[in-house]
């Protein structure tokens, strides 16, 4: 079974110790600056949200790439960069629409999110469970259930 | 390990920024944060300076777990000699501010002199540099953040500003970092601003600027931590979902709730500004006001409240910039607001709060003069012609009117932004200024509980809940019962909680954490960050010292045993109603226990055999 990163903005605090077990799992450094999930703050809605690569099946940074630096890892299903084959010309930024793939000036390499592994670190740090690791084919279940929740299975009692 | 041995020192008079090697002896013997800051600070000021001149100096500092994933390492403090009080000030703050510095390579920042003209801060990692902010003076907190942002083109910049009541000498101002967390008692803005220093704006990114000593150790501990957190019924249920708001209701039932200047000890509006109440849909709007809780940076408890106001409320109607949300009342906030001068309108109290943070001043300090100077106006002392308003206890009208003067120091509002000892002295009435050492008391009665008395009353910033939390045993039962209106035992106990605290300060991390854990769970996490032996026994120690060292100061400063008081009506007035009715304080059997379990003098000084013992 494939597993994929699944965000629940409502649950979300913006403690931050995502970013920090992103940037510690690659930089082994706590500097948020360098974490590849990204919590955004909407202040006059009150809102955070948690934000990062959602590993597309046709991966434009991977078709962007023109030294073939990304690549597919068959088991997470997670678009990987090599760094040592990586040149930094950073046209898979470009590609991106959605802005998670960056460029990071002290390595002269892009970064994005591995899914570590298998095992993201995030999700792992994440204290509300804003933040899971579930199964791909079922990312809207807990939304589902929630909704099932609400369904009047016995109107003679209303 | 994990300071980043760095001190940056920042000249404002000749505009220069100079690195120097953090003192490694003084983090080994006061930890960091708090206690080191203050080291710094008792060791370069003259303590009879004036806080105005600039011969004081400010000082922004960070612990060893700020910047860290021990849950709550996000906290920064800012260290001077305060206005409101002329004692040692020291104000904590969470938010993301303190972290960025770290990140930035720096474990404190200390300001020294005064600018000719306002400047801000600019740290990107290592570079520092003094800009002009004569474009930003007479600007609120909020317009000075967007617009630092907005100059460098930069959103991820962390900053620490003050508003016009910094600016202004607000004797109460604070230091409101990442929109609506504060340094926020004892004035530390108003030092600020009397330094013509706007803003400290900081983007950090490095990664080697300091280690966990023992990064395997650290995450078993910090794990470890979490998990207590989470378990704990305060701080994993009542604290998310009530936030500190979660006591409104339970200290107004204890009959500890001081109420109109603290004529009363139980408020009849309590649950109108209650935690519960903002979960409640109002009735003019259908929306509740509190749209979620947050964290500050680390945090796992995520005790903070952001609230939406009603739009067609009177004090906003016109006002869209308030239309979103910001950050809500706290429980001292809501009480000092609210209870404290008899308005139990949720929407003003926000409204109220909302303009503390958006202009930088105390909300407690703020709410409790407010409710001093109705007292005056209802006793005839000031009239609506002194101050313009009709102000009796229970005037929403002229909570808001206040708030919106005071840091602008409009009319009357200037008197305000003296607090109530300065007020209350000004109109022949010192008495009825709820405070010691000049600041105002949070959000307990002190004849009510009586160890939170003691605690007031030996405070070394004046009377606060952070320095020595007795609600803890008196109310909550942590870590053991004690009645509130009993005396044995608690000098002992506040001792005990006042060390702790200094630690907890100290370390970087937040005083909240400690309704769950016990130094047996925090000294894990010290020692896995910090180089060098950290044991429980030797934590207790430095914290002991910090304490001892502020009261040095303090004494250095000019004050006696004399200042460890409480005000007649805590000695003399009998509580009202409640559980804790006919209380009075019983400070005069306390006091001179606590000396004792000091080792002080009958005098309140320390003893020859305690400074040495302590090396103070």
């Amino acid at each position: 079974m494939q597993k994929s990163l699944h965000i629940d903005p409502n649950k979300c605090t913006a403690c931050l110790q995502c970013e920090m077990a992103c940037a510690w799992e690659n930089h082994r450094s706590f500097t948020i600056a360098k974490s590849r999930i990204k919590v955004f703050t909407f202040h006059k809605e009150g809102r955070f949200v948690p934000y990062t690569c959602t590993q597309c099946d046709e991966a434009w940074c991977m078709t962007a790439c023109p030294v073939d630096a990304i690549r597919l890892d068959p088991v997470t299903g997670a678009k990987i960069v090599l760094e040592p084959t990586c040149v930094g010309c950073k046209v898979c930024t470009i590609a991106c629409p959605f802005g998670t793939i960056n460029y990071v000036a002290s390595t002269g390499k892009v970064q994005k999110c591995d899914l570590c592994d298998g095992e993201p670190a995030c999700a792992k740090a994440c204290p509300t469970g804003a933040i899971t690791y579930v199964d791909a084919d079922w990312t809207g279940l807990g939304k589902m259930r929630q909704w099932a929740g609400k369904t009047d299975t016995n109107p003679a009692t209303v | 390990m994990a300071w980043t041995k760095n001190v940056l020192r920042v000249n404002l008079e000749a505009g220069t920024c100079t690195t120097e090697p953090l003192n490694m002896q003084w983090a080994q013997d006061y930890l960091g944060q708090r206690g080191l800051a203050t080291k710094y600070l008792v060791s370069e000021i003259d303590p009879k300076v004036d806080p105005f001149s600039p011969k004081n100096k400010l000082i922004f500092v960070t612990g060893p777990l700020t910047g860290t994933m021990a849950a709550t390492g996000g906290r920064y403090s800012v260290v001077t000699k305060g206005p409101l009080t002329g004692a040692i000030a020291c104000s904590n703050s969470g938010g993301y501010f303190g972290a960025e510095l770290k990140f930035a390579g720096w474990d404190m920042v200390i300001f020294e002199g005064a600018a000719p003209k306002p400047v801000y801060l600019l740290i990107n990692d290592g570079k520092a540099e003094l800009v002009d902010a004569s474009h930003l003076w007479g600007k609120t907190v909020w317009e000075t953040e967007e617009t630092i942002k907005t100059q460098h083109q930069d959103p991820q910049i962390r900053v620490a500003a003050i508003g016009r009541a910094g600016e202004n000498r607000v004797l109460y101002a604070a230091i409101v970092n990442d929109l609506h967390r504060a340094a926020g008692r004892s004035g530390v803005g108003a030092v600020m601003g009397s330094k013509n220093l706007k803003a400290v704006a900081v983007r950090g990114t490095r990664t080697d600027a300091y280690q966990m000593a023992n990064p395997e150790a650290f995450f078993a501990a910090t794990e470890a931590g979490k998990k207590v957190l989470a378990a704990n019924g305060v701080t994993g249920q009542g604290l998310p979902t009530y936030g500190t708001q979660v006591l409104m209701n339970v200290i107004n039932e204890l009959g500890a709730l001081p109420t109109r200047n603290h004529r009363e000890v139980q408020f009849e509006g309590a649950h109108d500004i209650s935690g519960e109440a903002m979960h409640e849909k109002r009735p003019t709007d259908g929306k509740a006001n509190l749209v979620t809780n947050g964290a500050c940076f680390g945090c796992t408890i995520a005790c903070g409240r952001i609230s939406r106001m009603d739009p067609g409320h009177f004090s906003i109607k016109d006002k869209p910039q308030y239309h979103g949300a910001s950050g809500g009342v706290e429980y001292e906030a809501a009480w000092a607001l609210g209870a404290a001068n008899g308005v139990n309108d949720l929407e003003a109290l926000t409204y109220a709060n909302f303009l503390c943070n958006e202009d930088g001043f105390d909300p407690i300090t703020f709410g409790a003069t407010v409710g001093a100077a109705m007292e005056l106006y209802e006793m005839g002392v000031l009239t609506e012609k002194e101050t313009g308003l009709k102000m009796p206890f229970g005037s929403t009208e002229a909570l808001v009117k206040l708030a919106e003067m005071t840091a602008k120091g409009e009319g009357f509002g200037k008197i305000m932004g003296l607090g109530s000892k300065r007020l209350c002295t000004k109109y022949g009435h010192p008495e009825l200024s709820m405070t010691v050492k000049s600041q105002e008391f949070p959000a307990y009665d002190g004849r009510a509980l009586q160890g939170m008395g003691l605690a007031y009353a030996t405070n070394n910033r004046g009377a606060c809940h952070l320095r020595g939390y007795m609600v803890s045993p008196e109310v909550l039962g942590i870590p053991v019962k004690m009645e509130p209106q009993a005396t044995e035992g608690k000098p002992a106990m506040l001792k005990a909680f006042q060390d702790l605290t200094a630690v907890v300060d100290s370390a970087g991390i937040c005083l909240f954490t400690t309704f769950a854990w016990g130094l047996s769970d925090i000294q894990p996490q010290i020692q896995a960050a910090c180089e060098g032996d950290w044991s429980e026994e030797r934590l207790l120690l430095v914290g002991e010292r910090i304490w001892n060292m502020e009261r040095e100061f303090n004494l250095a400063a000019g004050f006696t045993a004399k200042d460890d008081n409480l005000p007649p009506r805590l000695m003399k007035e009998p509580a009202k109603t409640g559980p804790q009715k006919g209380a009075v304080s019983k400070l005069d059997v306390m006091l001179p226990e606590y000396y004792q379990v000091r080792g002080w003098t009958k005098d309140g000084v320390p003893t020859a055999e305690t400074r040495k013992r302590l090396g103070v």
